[in-house]
Order: C-alpha cells, then structure tokens, then sequence
C-alpha cells in the first residue's frame, strides 16, 4: 500500500508576529497518513509552535501547510502541553471527556455520545474512575483524560505535546501503548512532541529533528543520539 | 401571606430569578468573572438611577447600561493582571453616576434605596412577567449554546484548541450576564444581585460532579434563599435582601466547613 499523505508542510517559516525573528525557517515535510512521527528538539526550539501552526491557531508568516484531503477533512485532536486543572477542578473525569462534543445541539449528550465517551473511557482504562473529580485524578490519569478527551471527537490526526513529561517510566509506557493501539487500529496518525530520544525511538516510525535554524527528518531508526547530539551541538 | 398579590408577585418574581441565577451562576463561577458580576450590579445601580432620572422604568435604565457596559468590557482585551484595576475604575464611575442621576431627578430616598436593596411590595403582575419574559431569553440562549459555552468555561485551553470562537463567546456570556443582573435586582437589589449569582453556584461547585448536577444544586440553594428570605421579611417586616445574603452566606461557610473536614480525613 501506498501511504498518502496527510498534511505537507511547503517552505513554512512559522513564528509570532511581534518576534524579530521567525521561530521556524523554510521547513518542508509531509506527514503521511498513518504514520507515527516524533519531533524532538532542544526546549524554545519551535516544537509547540509547529503544533499550533498545523492546528491553525498561528498563521504561517511564509508558505503554507497543506491538508489531504482538505483542510476541512483532517479533524485533528491535540493534547497541549499545559492545562489549568486544579485540585478544586469540579467536573468528574467522564464530564471532562465529553466536554469535547460540541455543535448546536441539546445540553445533554445523545445516548450514541455517552456510548462514544464511555467506549473511550474503556479504551484508556479509565472507566473505573469515570465518576472521580478531575481535580483529584494523578498526573497520568489527567493525561489518559486529556487523550480520551482527544479521542472521542474521533480525529485523524493526534498531537501530543510533551504528553508524556511528568509521568513515571511505567505510567509513560502505559499511556504510549495506548496511542500506538490507537495508531495501529484506528488508523489515527500521530504526532509525538517528546524530548525522550529512547521513547521516541520505541514508539515512533519517523522522526523530525529540530535545531535552531535547521532541521532533519527521517525514518526512526536514523535517529542516533550522536545525531542529536551533534545537531545540537553545533550552534553551542 | 398569598392572600396578598404583592406577595405572590414576589414569589413568583423570586422564584424565577432563583432558577436563572443558579444557572448562570454555574458560568461565572466556571469563568472566573464573581469580580466583574459585582461591578455590573453597580453598573446596573447607575443604570437604574439614570431611569428614574429619565422617568424610565428603573429595569429599563439597568438593562440598557449593563449591556452596553458588558460589550465595552469584553472588548477591552487587557491583560488578566491589569483587567481587576480597569474594572473597579469602572465601577467608580459608574456608582458616582448613580448618585448623580438620582439627585438630579428630584427623588426622595427610599427610591435610592428600593434599587440598591430590592422592594418585595414594589413588584407588581406586569414586573413578573417582564422578569419572566427576560428569564426565558437568556436561559433559551443558554440552551442554544450551551455545549460550547460548556466547554469553554470548563476548559478554555481544549475549547481554543477545538477553535471555539472565544470572543463572540464571551461577548454574548457578558450580554447573558448583563440581563441577569438587571433581572436580579428587582428582588434583592442591585448591591446584593452578586449574591445570588455567584454563592449557589460556587457553593454547588464543592458537591457536584457534573455541569448539570452543578445548575440543579445551586438553583435548588438559591429557591431556598429567596423563598425563606421572603417569608422571614414578610414574618419579621426586615428587608428581604438581608435574610437571602444571610441565608446565602451561611450555605457557603457551611460548603466551606465540611469540606475542610473532608479534605483532612
Ligand atoms: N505567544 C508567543 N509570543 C511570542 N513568542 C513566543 C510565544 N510563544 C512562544 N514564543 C517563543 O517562540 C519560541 C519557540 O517556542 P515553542 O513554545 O514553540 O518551543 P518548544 O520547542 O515547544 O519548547 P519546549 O520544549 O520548552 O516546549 C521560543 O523562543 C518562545 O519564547
Ligand atoms: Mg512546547
């Protein structure tokens, strides 16, 4: 099988307005449509910025990001990297997870959506904490809500940005298991922001390399830690 | 005590104002604005005095200045840190509006203190049903929009995420704010509107676990406070606004107590 592709990043310099000077410069690559691709990079690299250019909230200052096959079709879930859930956070975690269900529609959810929120609570392993607060959940499961929360809008692409930071080895392995279930059955690419090279490397089938000014891209197991070491190194 | 019409009108005045302001409650709570809440009440002091002034009914002049006042506040894109000093600016202002209105309108006193206290005897049929109409406005919104308005006030981060339009979002949450306020203050005054609009739902926040669980709770916490407010007013012939802050603020410390004792088992 030929894999399409599912979004092409053509010439794209990507940044904010009121920098001096763009975060990203003339990047070109496409993410294919299944496939697993990790972006690593050394932190204020422009990883999050990326992410908020695929996901439309930024604007490419230069070129431009394509969609396959339209920009309307390619529904994209992404897990950002910060969320503001505090311990008094009210809503239990099944609430959490079907807040992602929106449109014009009645208040409460059809009993196809409570099926759909409730299947994803399954998928993550969280129906037995369903009815807990939010603002009580740990570290990892907060993270398993936030990927249901993704989930359950059913998406083709999945971005996680750095996801997986504040989690034990284990808690790490459980929730990428997860994603690469969800990657393998589901057929939902995915987008991994990670500064694990290891995980990465367990995980991923690509990988995008970022270094300030420049970049590599390739299949994961090109990805060396002399590679990163010595991209990283050369601007010090 | 229902033998008189003034009485019923109140109950039912209260009572629909109890269920909007558990509702909305829910939201500004969810939404951070207890703050701006009280600034619109006395926005929509300043509203009411302008009326009276006007010869206008009082609600009127509450309505017009607290919307107009909503959409200037949800324009002003300031920064989180600045944006409490530039709303009690506002509010300044607009309480030395009021008492300049209503000394210019000649009024005595007690009109001064029906709109910052609330009158249960000053509400008559035609108010009822003007408060009713308003109600089911704002709440027929409310439905309409109610999974975004869900969402963003629940979890602003994965509702920008999604792309819900945030500005049109707030800016019509503030228009909803604004008629609740104006509505509210028929029964408990303006000065005491945030009451009601803000202690069921913070207090609901503490024991539900769902939005909906949340908007039962704190209608049902503020039907307590207006109806028992009412009677104890009409039994002991105090103001009516002093027993529902009374009863309010006893619902919030008590959340607050057992749920301390939760916390350390
Ligand atoms: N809203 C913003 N306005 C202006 N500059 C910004 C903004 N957000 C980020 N930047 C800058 O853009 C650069 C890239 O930031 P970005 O968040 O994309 O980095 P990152 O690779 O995700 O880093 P990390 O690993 O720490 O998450 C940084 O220099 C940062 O200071
Ligand atoms: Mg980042």
């Amino acid at each position: 099988m030929v894999s399409e592709p599912i979004l092409q990043i053509n010439h794209l310099t990507a940044g904010y307005n009121d920098a001096e000077s763009p975060v990203l410069k003339d990047l070109n690559f496409t993410i294919n449509q299944g496939d697993f691709l990790s972006i690593v990079g050394e932190n204020g690299v422009g990883k999050t910025t990326l992410m908020r250019t695929i996901l439309r909230q930024l604007k490419p200052l230069k070129g431009n990001v394509d969609y396959f096959p339209s920009a309307h079709a390619v529904n994209i879930g992404y897990v950002p990297q910060f969320r503001n859930i505090d311990s008094e956070y009210p809503l239990s975690i099944r609430d959490f997870v079907g807040l992602n269900l929106t449109g014009f529609k009645l208040p409460w959810l059809s009993r196809s959506e409570r099926k759909r929120v409730n299947d994803m609570l399954v998928h993550t392993g969280l129906q037995d904490l369903a009815n807990r607060p939010m603002g009580q959940a740990s570290g990892g499961e907060k993270q398993k809500a936030y990927l249901a929360q993704a989930l359950v809008e059913e998406p083709d692409l999945l971005i996680l940005d750095e996801s997986t930071a504040s989690l034990d080895p284990v808690s790490k392995n459980e929730l990428l298991n997860l994603v690469e279930e969800i990657n393998q059955k589901l057929q939902v690419t995915v987008i991994f922001v990670t500064h694990d090279i290891a995980l990465a490397k367990k995980y991923a089938s690509k990988f995008l390399l970022l270094a300030p000014g420049t970049y590599v891209s390739g299949n994961i197991d090109e990805l060396t830690n002399d590679k990163v070491w010595g991209m990283m190194e050369s601007h010090v | 005590m229902f033998n008189f019409e003034f009485m019923q009108n109140a109950y039912l005045a209260a009572t629909v104002i109890a269920i909007l302001c558990g509702i909305i409650g829910v939201f500004v709570i969810a939404r951070n604005m207890s703050f701006l809440t009280h600034t619109l009440s006395e926005i929509g002091f300043a509203g009411a005095s302008f009326g009276v002034f006007m010869s206008w009914p009082p609600l009127n002049g509450m309505l017009l200045f607290t919307t107009v006042s909503s959409i200037i506040v949800g324009q002003l894109s300031v920064k989180p840190a600045r944006r409490e000093n530039v709303i009690s600016a506002i509010s300044a202002l607009f309480i030395g509006l009021g008492i300049l209105f209503l000394s210019l309108s000649n009024k005595n006193a007690s009109y001064a203190t029906n709109i910052l206290f609330g009158s249960v005897i000053g509400i008559s049929r035609a108010d009822v049903w003007q408060i009713s109409l308003l109600s089911i406005v704002v709440l027929a919104v409310i439905f309409v929009i109610f999974r975004y308005l869900k969402f963003d006030s629940f979890d602003p981060v994965g509702a920008q995420v999604k792309g819900v339009n945030k500005q049109i979002l707030s800016i019509v949450f503030l228009i909803l704010l604004a008629f609740s306020v104006s509505v509210a203050a028929q029964i408990v005054g303006s000065l005491l509107i945030f009451i009601l609009l803000t202690i069921p739902a913070a207090v609901a926040k503490y024991f539900a676990r769902t939005v909906g669980g949340m908007m039962l709770l704190a209608v049902i916490i503020a039907l307590i406070g207006v109806w028992l407010g009412l009677y104890l007013s009409y039994v002991t012939n105090l103001p009516v606004s002093f027993f529902i802050a009374t009863i309010e603020a006893l619902f919030y410390f008590g959340a607050l107590l057992t749920q301390g004792s939760q916390k350390s088992v």
